[in-house]
């Protein structure tokens, strides 16, 4: 087996810096965390996107209010590519701590807008630098020192706008989206970036090497973040029992969700549909779920892998006493300080098998946010259709960022609530039922819930000792009855579960496997392979746990695996190990985990090292 | 030593108002030691219920781990139980309100499951103020794992080893007084008559209701030297005051002299009487109440009794404005917003 980690090599190939680049460029903001650049950055993206061309944005930022860098990074893109790119082209430099070092990461034939006193054009000779006295500049707009430091970012967004050829009608319009139609503030900030503007028209020199042109390739679509997606699908999903503890890149979802159910779910009676908590740590929040679950509500949490590590214990109570509950993980790098506000993919092996004893759960895997958006709803109904508890592995890169994305459609599902009985079926019963019985084939149990006015209607909960009629038991054949009924159950799971996504083609023998955000620069990978190499790749994106025998199948069918994924050891790798048996030979592994979200490039050229390798 | 309560009734009927029997309040038969004071406070939450006429599908029951834990089983089998991790009962019982906030709602934890492990749970939900009795059954000890000490063992008292406990005792009266709980009171498994009437008033009251009972551990903790068995806790036991509860349907007016019966209105017009036997006591004042608890810690006494009872505060529930249908009712209609709600978030992003 071969696996190729993650090295930045950055080599901007020849031909591209010759001709002129027409709606596919990456501008990389480097600023100073609490400086307020985030409106300005926002409106540079919106202002492309209205322009009709497909755009992405991306925030690589510090874990601090104030003070430490923080980059943002736009890319648009005519083919609709919307990974990350790891090579920039136009760098607005505006924090002196790290100028030298982002001037240098360029490279030739970039361009650099940079504020005077940095000096950057001392740096090299390679690039094309655009020197602006932002603080001159925005000493001619306002007096006021706070109002000065944000109208300097509003200044290069209209430098750059004017450099590339944004309209200026465009970023109007999203400052007026920005800053919700107030006048004041709009104004003054298009009185920011025209100062901007008219600078760089009359000092700065002309540059014809990268252009944004009106086109339509945006018309009608949203732009969204993951974790607002899922908390409208969780909304429409119906939940109405929300707890949480604020964790980044998590909190941002039950905050959203929060704004969405105090406008859309207030009943006519001016009371609420929904409950929400804010727990006093992750362990409360998984306990209220599962007690509100438990109870009949449609129960929900969102968390990070810390806070998944501390609900353990009740992930697999969870499991055993088999109650339904929705735990969406946004996942990031690592414990305690350090890279919590940096992406990654690294709580697949631990959500998987959560907690003490045999556990298995069920995991939804979004990789855009129309799918945080299905899962939202998908997660709730399979929560309840199985009574266990259902994970949703998002990640910082797609619940944090914007995303382009067609309008959601309305939900076409009736709320599923699995198999329930109330007092009329258990008096058809005769009370007659065992919680935890088999009755039906499908390794799912019935459940009622406490308050259904019936005298045969109350069961006890506990976790491993039960038996089918949920009385007390230490019994071996009792405890090995449940947990292979849970076996069971887990398999029924997977005619549920979102299918893999995938794209077979004729003479492939390269087959490629992800999920998750790891779907953008995949895609965009297998282009750059089959243009510039002209090697044609399968791919098979994952959406689920459990995994399915379409797994197998692909595997089956190509000669060489190639599962990439955005963490260390390739988790996922090693669950398609387990499952494809005598295969597990063909699979190799790519793996980028930096902090920062992967790219095409790095896949491609990961790809065709194996290939040489030969693996 | 005086009586510890009030007689406010007569005989107990047959069948309840409701039509049931006490029998229908009855749970599984206990597994616990013989004599174990646990066996004792369920014995009085059966008759509980049973008096205060409530439908025992109605009552939910929660527990965390211990011996204490375990009795949720032996009691009331015809309402549903939750017996949850150690140390987290509370977060489950909230959920579980928080779905239907029609349920009555009991947990029982013990000292360790409490005071240590679930310390964080305990002062959350007693600051949230979620509706629920909340009983800590209170022996010293952690007994399902054979007799080390907990986080309520009295400074000096000795373990049957002979090790003696050096760090000082936590009193859960006392901190859900610090955190603003609007009813808390100390039991003594050993005075049943006492139990009960704190038990129907906690029934009555809207709010966390913590109630701390010394319920000795025959097995682990009921020898010489022990602070927390039945001799020591009999010798110890301190009355506040008598305690009376009158239902609201009972007519029932109890003679009093002037200055000496102080009568609490519960929120379903029920009445909880509590003659003063100390005079100026005054269980709605957070200041009588932890100077009286801290005197009692200083002078080794078992004080029992309401510490103190403010029925007016709002429960969490009627903080969150929740519908009038229990949450886990509520249909698609009320659950999905209509499609023009998604329109009208759909052209806000674009």
């Amino acid at each position: 087996m071969s696996d190729i980690s993650s090295t930045a090599v950055l080599d901007r190939p020849a031909s591209e810096a010759e001709n002129p680049s027409v709606n596919d460029l990456t501008i990389h903001v480097a600023t100073v965390n609490g400086s307020g650049s985030q409106s300005s950055n926002s409106v540079l993206m919106r202002s492309i996107f209205q322009m009709g061309v497909p755009v992405s944005g991306k925030n690589m930022f510090p874990s601090n209010i104030a003070g430490l860098p923080t980059w943002f990074t736009i890319r648009a893109n005519k083919d609709g590519w919307i990974a990350r790119k790891k090579e920039v082209d136009i760098l607005i430099c505006m924090n002196a701590a790290t100028s030298k070092e982002d001037v240098e990461g360029l490279l030739a034939g970039s361009l650099c807008i940079y504020d005077a006193p940095l000096n950057c054009k001392s740096l090299r000779s390679d690039v094309t630098f655009f020197e602006v006295p932002f603080g001159k500049l925005a000493g001619e707009v306002s007096q006021d020192s706070r109002l000065k430091k944000l109208l300097t970012n509003m200044i290069y967004v209209g430098v750059v706008a004017e450099l590339i050829g944004i309209e200026r009608d465009e970023m109007i319009a999203a400052l007026n989206k920005q800053f919700k139609g107030k006048q004041k503030a709009v104004d003054l900030n298009v009185q920011a970036i025209d100062k901007g503007s008219s600078f760089a028209r009359e000092s700065l020199p002309k540059q014809n090497q990268f252009r944004i042109q009106r086109m339509n390739k945006t018309a009608g679509k949203i732009i969204i973040d993951g974790n607002a997606a899922a908390a409208i699908g969780a909304m429409f999903g119906g939940v109405s029992v929300v707890t949480w503890y604020p964790i980044t890149p998590s909190s941002s979802l039950c905050e959203s969700l929060i704004d969405y159910l105090k406008q859309h779910r207030i009943g006519p009676d001016g009371k609420a549909t929904f409950a929400v908590v804010q727990a006093e740590d992750e362990i409360a929040a998984i306990g209220m779920v599962l007690g509100a679950g438990w109870a009949g509500a449609r129960s929900m949490t969102s968390t990070s892998g810390p806070g998944i590590s501390l609900m353990s214990e009740f992930a697999g109570l969870g499991y055993f006493a088999e109650i339904p509950g929705v735990i969406w993980d946004i996942q990031r790098v690592g414990p305690s300080t350090g890279l919590p506000t940096r992406t990654a993919q690294g709580d697949v092996l631990q959500v998987f098998s959560l907690s003490h004893g045999d556990t298995q759960h069920i995991a939804l895997i979004p990789s855009s946010v129309r799918e945080c958006y299905d899962f939202g709803m998908e997660a709730l109904d399979l929560a309840e259709i199985f009574q266990t508890p259902v994970f949703v592995l998002s990640d910082l890169d797609l619940g944090m960022n914007n995303w382009m994305s067609d309008p959601f459609p309305y939900p076409d599902k009736p709320i599923r609530r699995g198999k329930v009985l109330d007092k009329a079926k258990l008096e058809e019963l005769e009370g007659k039922w065992g919680r935890y019985a088999d009755t039906d084939g499908d390794a799912i149990p019935y459940r009622t819930l406490p308050g259904t006015d019936h005298p045969d209607a109350s069961y006890f909960t506990r976790g491993s000792g039960h038996d089918e009629q949920a009385r007390y038991s230490e019994k071996p054949s009792d405890y090995k009855n449940a947990v292979d009924r849970l076996a069971r159950k887990y398999e029924t799971a997977k005619q549920y579960v979102p299918k893999p996504i995938i794209e077979e083609r004729k003479g492939a023998t390269i087959g490629l496997i992800g999920y998750g955000t790891t779907d953008f620069a995949l895609q965009e990978a297998r282009h750059q392979l089959l243009k510039e190499k002209g090697i044609e790749t399968g791919y098979l994106r994952l959406r689920a746990l459990p995994l399915t025998s379409d797994v197998r199948d692909f595997v089956a069918k190509h000669d060489h695996i190639c599962v990439v994924e955005q963490n260390r050891d390739g988790q996922m790798g090693d669950l398609i190990r387990l499952e494809v048996g005598e295969d597990q030979k063909k699979i190799r592994k790519i793996l980028h985990y930096s902090g920062l979200p992967i790219d095409a490039r790095f896949i491609s050229d990961s790809v065709l090292q194996l290939e040489t390798m030969g693996g | 030593m005086a009586d510890s309560v009030i007689k406010t009734t007569a005989e107990v009927p047959k069948e309840n108002r409701i039509g049931l029997k006490a029998s229908d309040y009855q749970g599984g038969k206990s597994t616990l030691c013989a004599g174990c004071g646990h066996d004792a406070i369920s014995n009085q939450i059966v008759r509980a219920f049973y008096e205060m006429n409530v439908k025992p599908e109605r009552v939910v029951k929660f527990s965390g781990i211990g011996c204490s834990s375990k009795t949720p089983a032996y009691f009331l089998s015809r309402s549903h139980g939750f017996n949850a991790v150690h140390g987290r009962m509370p977060s489950v019982a909230t959920g579980a309100m928080l779905a239907n906030h029609q349920l009555l709602g009991i947990g029982v934890s013990g000292d360790g499951d409490t005071a240590s492990i679930g310390l964080g749970q305990f002062m959350h939900t007693v600051r949230r103020n979620v509706p629920l009795v909340y009983i800590i059954e209170n022996n010293g000890v952690y007994g399902l794992t054979k007799g080390q000490f907990s986080a309520t063992a009295d400074e000096g008292s000795k373990l049957k080893s002979g090790v003696i406990n050096d760090l000082p005792p936590m009193d859960l009266c006392a901190l859900a007084v610090e955190l603003g709980c609007g009813f808390v009171a100390r039991g003594f498994a050993g005075d049943p008559k006492q139990m009960v009437n704190i038990l129907k008033a906690a029934i009555a009251h809207n709010g966390l209701c913590v109630i701390d009972v010394i319920s000795p551990c025959v097995t682990f903790n009921n020898h010489e030297g022990s602070t927390k068995g039945y001799q020591y806790s009999k010798e110890h036991q301190e009355l506040l005051h008598q305690i009376g509860f009158v239902q609201s349907y009972e007519q029932i007016e109890v003679e009093y002299e002037p200055g000496q019966m102080k009568e609490v209105t519960m929120h379903d017009g029920s009445r909880v009487l509590l003659k003063k036997l100390e005079e100026d006591y005054d269980p709605s004042s957070v200041m009588d109440a932890l100077t009286r608890l801290h005197a009692a810690e200083e002078a080794g006494e078992i004080l029992t009794g309401l510490v103190f009872l403010k029925p007016e505060k709002k429960s969490f529930l009627d903080l969150l404005n929740l519908t009038d249908v229990p949450l886990r009712d509520l249909q698609i209609e009320a659950l999905r917003p209509k499609p023009e709600a998604l329109d009208r978030i759909m052209k806000e992003l674009m």
